[in-house]
């Protein structure tokens, strides 16, 4: 593989670009072949996939930092370059995007379809398709890119493909009328688009700054400066700098008080769509946490940190709170998805190694684990066409393979060990309580109240006595299992042999720990071996 | 012979892969399938055995690394076995009793549409059952202790389709998750402590460390036993977990996985030698959970929750063993494997009666059942005579021993533990002969069957046809014959174990043990033990065999009125935990709502006037606005950038 890139062939360029060009033509699918739009965007997220193994393959954990680097200059008067390099992070975070489309496409295979009611305006599937490799294409890029205005530019662009996915394509089983669901998905999508606007223009203050200081974009350039002291930069300037871009990673990841968007956004979308937005767009906000916050601006993260954890700590509860208080299947999953970003954000914030390890394993996780378990409530939802937990009851007498993979999805969403969640959760627990043991204690509450929604959930909708509306329900079709056995056998191999994706996370784990100038806290004595 | 130990583990876990996912092709022979790869796990564990007794005492302990299962930095956890004296004695019974139970559940079963599936979930368990004992590292225990959970889980709600099984089995997770919540933050002291969470390398190091420290561990491991093996105050799942099919009931929640607490902490002994004040607690709990177990026990008329109370409060007795250190961790180990025998013969049993009487589980129906169910009768008046410590059999020689211990603390705590025990003794023995008399003796009061739509309480395994009389018979051979092995088990193994201290010198290199010296002799102590019991028998056969059982409970005492609802802690959780916590999530709800939204749109108001466009929303000329704002300024940066950039 190492060939490929000694070549030259850009191939970090390539997943992107493929999906880029992919996005274009699917979008220019002719209106009345919407079937070959569909297979055309599998075809494409299938490739990016296979680009994608490519690099896992290649990447060599022992070799240097940031691998199959290309770098080109873009805007010479500010410095600005197209500058690509993957770290292992990177790498575990692009596979998990790139495997996640293909399902995100089959999941949603029916859901841009025209409503035979209406005779469409425009071409909604094609358009459907076509937005979900171009989010895929922007993510896939801002996990590579070394430069920061590069990564600013997709981080922002990025919204808008997300806000016509929120906007254009909502859950069709909407409790209120189709005025009153139209209404509402704007809502959603609007207070997505302005909560990450606002969050990236505080970023795009913050990202000038820092070219004032720096005078250039290159992450590995200023972080090399600093660790060398040849960027000295003034403690408050870096706290400023650091706020910035924490501020926009927190919106996007998100942390509490920042995540009131999400239960809209992920409610109103549908499954896939939502799946798009917490298990892939949303991992671009704690990855660029790990990268940016603590790679640019060390001392600042330390500084930073207590109030961070105890944020982090404080959506871990709250998140898994509000998820025991929701009566819609969708927005329960989307608050337990706020408790485990705290976990993630903890894990990264605590500065152990097996706390970032963790955290990385965990975007990894989360993104598996979620998109099984929503993509499988999609599949309920669109059954019996509400979202509302109570309109459920028995499925699991009619549907056992529904209710079976739903119960699995669930119980990786508690992290039952086993399963590859309870890994990193595990280890961002041990690795917070070795720095902060009584944050350490306080999150080990999330692993009951996580049963408590988990369960509870599985109770209402699939136990007890067949209600009469889903007496007819039919049980999973080929499609939507070959949607979900892939990702239960992934959460089982990674639960009970997470080595291939530890080797490749532990070096860079390394790194920004050497970063922070951290090391891992001693034990208080050394066992007999 | 190290690398057979994967495969005790491996030969359930691939019955259960095939019988969960084999699909409808298997339901004919799936629990076959399933009971020969339990018997193969017995038959690999009694090679291991055989060839374990041809060693020397001390060097019987088997390891098989198999891979490296998180290897992070600073951060050791394997996927690795041992297997010494205490495994190998679960081992034994595990698959023992497991391989039995499963034959049982052949007959049991055999009218209920999902058989195969309940035999995967039964070899789940196995696996899971077995990892939890072979694990040579705390994190590997935790994977077996949350399996054995989620078996658990699945095997409670088998029958999801009632609301009480699906109440009952989320109800049993949740308590457990309390008590996992002790074992993670367990082993995260163990491992901030130790750096690694490795039997051999923790319990060898116990003396560097702080006794503070091996105090905290202690009792996070407490904890956690409290939650599986449903001491006080966690208990409280129990008494629901019968609403899973009887086999379940014997095999889970009798005999294997509701000891793994008791294993727990004797597999922690240097944890716990090193710190007394846990010890005390251990005792503690265990005194109080074998009161509290018997009184309940003494005032549920449904047979199999009866059976609960009694098993809580035997568990006590272990646990109370367990807490006083080197003199009663082998007698914990003893009672423990004892009761195995007598407790799922006792369930087997009830599940045989249930079986001949339309499944009834209430004993104020029964009455008179010796006549038609021979079998049943003798083997279950085995179990009985056992459990209430008849001299001679397997409960007398295993309960004595610990009331011995208790004796032998020493000061006053030794008085008030013995005489706890001593009166926990007389409360078996009334609240035992209790269940034999309104089972066995006495009138018939058997009732016509209900109508299983008006009682959806009913077993769904077999055919009920409403308002006929029950036909009681004998069950099939594939269940008596379980039944008699166990009631062989519950007469001989005691006496077997007990002479010549066999069963604490197989331990003893695991274990280590000290004779306890009893203020009073042990002769003294085991005449009281007899005395006890018989006072208990006595009350009992005046109050149930002298005179007739009403079928309606009569109201009862407060006590027996606090006992049948479980001495009132359902009620203290409902209000409490229930009620608090679905008005703290709502009032959660209601301020993330209105608060912590209003508040950060409001604070982005002050800035630039987010909330008045938020609140225009519904208005399509603000969204309209903000989407060609938003679309205008990409594009006037692309194109700026793209200008520049040529």
């Amino acid at each position: 593989m190492s060939q490929v890139v000694n070549a030259g062939f850009p191939i970090l360029t390539a997943t992107a670009a493929v999906p880029a060009i992919g996005a274009i033509l699917t979008a220019a699918v002719p209106a009345a072949r919407r079937t070959a739009a569909k297979w055309l965007a599998l075809l494409v997220s299938l490739v990016t996939l296979a680009l994608a193994a490519i690099v896992l393959v290649g990447f060599e954990p022992g070799g240097d930092r940031y691998q199959f680097v290309e770098s080109h200059s873009w805007i010479k008067d500010f410095g600005v370059r197209y500058e690509l390099g993957v770290d292992g992070i990177g790498v575990a975070l692009i596979a998990l995007t790139a495997l996640l489309i293909p399902f995100v496409v089959l999941a949603g295979w029916h859901d841009a379809d025209p409503l035979e009611t209406k005779s469409s305006r425009w071409r909604p599937t094609q358009g459907f398709f076509a937005l979900i490799l171009a989010v895929e294409a922007m993510v896939i890029l801002s996990f590579e890119a070394t430069d920061v205005f590069l990564f600013y530019i997709l981080f922002e662009a990025m919204l808008i493909p997300m806000y016509f996915l929120i906007g254009g394509f909502g859950d069709r089983a909407h409790a209120g009328s189709d005025e009153n669901a139209a209404a509402q998905r704007s809502y959603a999508a609007v207070k997505f688009l302005l909560y990450n606007l606002v969050g990236g223009l505080i970023m795009l203050a913050a990202v000038i700054g820092l070219y004032v200081v720096a005078g250039n974009f290159s992450l590995t350039e200023i972080a090399e400066a600093r660790a060398s002291g040849q960027l000295e930069m003034a403690t408050n300037t870096e706290r400023l700098l650091f706020l910035g871009f924490f501020f926009a990673f927190a919106v996007k990841a998100p942390l509490w008080p920042l995540h009131t968007w999400l239960p809209n956004a992920m409610g109103e979308a549908t499954a896939p769509v939502a799946v798009l937005i917490t298990a892939v767009v949303d991992k671009v906000g704690t990855f660029a946490m790990l990268r940016f916050c603590l790679g640019l601006f060390p001392e600042a993260s330390k500084w930073a940190t207590p109030v961070i954890i105890t944020l982090a700590l404080i959506s871990i509860v709250y998140g898994a709170l509000l998820a025991v208080g929701q009566r819609d299947i969708k927005r329960l999953i989307a608050y337990a998805s706020i408790s485990h970003f705290g976990f993630i954000i903890m894990g990264i914030f605590a500065m152990t190694s097996q706390g970032q390890s963790g955290a990385t394993l965990y975007m990894v996780n989360h993104g598996i684990s979620t998109a099984a378990l929503m993509l499988v409530a999609g599949f309920l939802i669109s059954r019996r066409g509400s979202r509302l937990i109570a309109d459920y009851g028995g499925v699991q007498k009619v549907a056992p393979v529904l209710a079976g993979t739903f119960l699995i999805g669930g119980l990786a969403t508690l992290s039952l060990p086993g399963l590859a969640p309870f890994v990193s959760e595990f280890l961002v627990l041990v690795g917070t309580f070795a720095r902060y043991p009584v944050a350490g204690i306080i999150a080990t509450t999330g692993i009951v109240l996580a049963a408590l929604y988990t369960l509870v959930l599985y109770q209402r909708t699939m136990t007890g006595p067949v209600k009469e509306e889903v007496r007819a329900m039919p049980d999973l079709r080929v499609r939507e299992l070959a949607v979900v056995a892939p990702l239960i056998a992934l959460l089982i191999f990674l639960g009970v042999f997470p080595k291939p994706l530890t080797d490749i996370v532990n070096p860079a784990v390394t790194h920004t720990m050497s970063d922070v100038q951290q090391k891992d806290p001693a034990p208080e004595v050394e066992a007999a071996k | 012979m190290d690398n057979l130990i994967a495969l005790l583990v491996a030969a359930p876990l691939l019955g259960a892969a095939v019988l969960l996912c084999g699909g409808r092709r298997l339901d004919k022979t799936g629990h076959w399938l399933g009971t020969l790869l339990a018997g193969l796990s017995f038959v690999i564990g009694a090679v291991l055995f055989a060839d374990m007794v041809g060693k020397g005492a001390e060097d019987r302990a088997l390891h098989q690394r198999l891979f490296s299962w998180v290897p992070v930095e600073g951060f050791q956890a394997d996927i690795a076995f041992q297997l010494d004296q205490l495994s190998m004695t679960f081992v034994l019974l595990i698959t023992g009793v497991g391989t039995l139970i499963h034959v049982y559940s052949i007959g049991y079963m055999e009218h209920d549409e999902r058989r195969r599936r309940f035999f995967g979930y039964l070899n789940l368990f196995l696996a899971a059952m077995l990892l939890l004992v072979l694990a040579d590292n705390y994190l590997l225990l935790y994977f077996g202790w949350e399996g054995v959970g989620l078996a658990s889980y699945l095997l409670i709600g088998f029958w999801q389709h009632k609301p009480s099984a699906a109440t009952a089995a989320k109800k049993a997770f949740l308590v457990n998750r309390v008590g996992d919540m002790g074992l993670s933050i367990a082993i995260m002291l163990m491992f901030t402590t130790f750096g690694t969470f490795a039997f051999g390398p923790v319990l060898s190091s116990t003396g560097e460390s702080s006794e503070g420290m091996m105090t905290a561990i202690g009792l996070m491991l407490l904890l956690a036993a409290c939650g599986k093996s449903a001491q006080v105050p966690l208990q409280s799942w129990l008494g629901d977990a019968m609403e899973g099919p009887t086999p379940v009931s014997a095999l889970i929640h009798a005999a294997t996985m509701v000891t793994a607490g008791v294993y727990l902490i004797v597999r922690s002994a240097d944890i716990f030698n090193a710190a007394p004040d846990a010890q005390l607690a251990v005792t503690v709990v265990g005194a109080v959970t074998l009161l509290f177990g018997a009184i309940v026990g003494c005032a549920k008329d449904d047979i199999k929750k009866a059976l609960a109370g009694s098993t809580m409060s035997q568990i006590g007795y272990m646990i109370l063993a367990a807490g006083l250190g080197p003199i009663g961790y082998a007698f914990a180990i003893m009672h423990l494997v004892t009761h195995g025998f007598f407790k799922a013969g006792l369930f087997l049993g009830a599940g045989s009666v249930m079986h001949g009487m339309n499944d009834e589980v209430d004993m104020r129906k029964y009455g008179g059942l010796r006549k038609y169910m021979p079998v049943t009768f003798v083997t279950f008046g085995l179990g009985y005579l056992a459990i209430i410590g008849f001299p001679g059999l397997s409960g007398f020689f295993s309960k004595d021993k610990i009331i011995e211990a208790a004796f032998a603390k020493g000061g006053t705590e030794g008085w008030i533990l013995g005489g706890v025990a001593l009166l926990g003794a007389a409360i078996t023995a009334y609240y035992m002969t209790r269940v034999m008399l309104l089972t066995f003796f006495g009138e018939k009061r058997w009732q016509p069957a209900p109508d299983p739509d008006k009682a959806p309480g009913v077993e769904p395994g077999i055919e009920v046809h409403p308002g006929e009389m029950p036909h009681p018979h004998e069950s099939p051979r594939s269940m008596t014959i379980p039944m008699i092995l166990l009631a062989v088990g519950s007469v001989g193994a005691g006496a077997f174990f007990g002479i010549g201290d066999r069963f604490v010198k197989w331990l003893e290199p695991v274990t280590k043990f000290e004779h306890g010296h009893p203020p009073i002799g042990a002769a003294a102590i085991t005449s009281a033990t007899v005395a006890v019991m018989v006072i208990g028998v006595t009350v009992a056969y005046l109050q149930y065999g002298r005179r007739p059982v009403p079928v309606v409970a009569p109201r009862g005492s407060l006590l027996t009125r606090a006992a049948r609802r479980d001495l009132l802690q359902d009620d203290f959780n409902h209000i409490v935990l229930v009620r608090g916590g679905e008005h703290l999530t709502r009032s959660l709800v209601y301020v993330d709502h209105t608060l912590v939204d209003g508040v950060v749109n409001g604070t982005a108001a002050s800035v630039g006037g987010l909330s008045g466009r938020l609140r225009k929303l519904q208005n399509g000329y603000a969204r309209s606005y903000a989407v060609s704002m938003f679309g205008g300024t990409a594009v006037l940066i692309a194109a700026t950038l793209l200008m520049r950039a040529v």
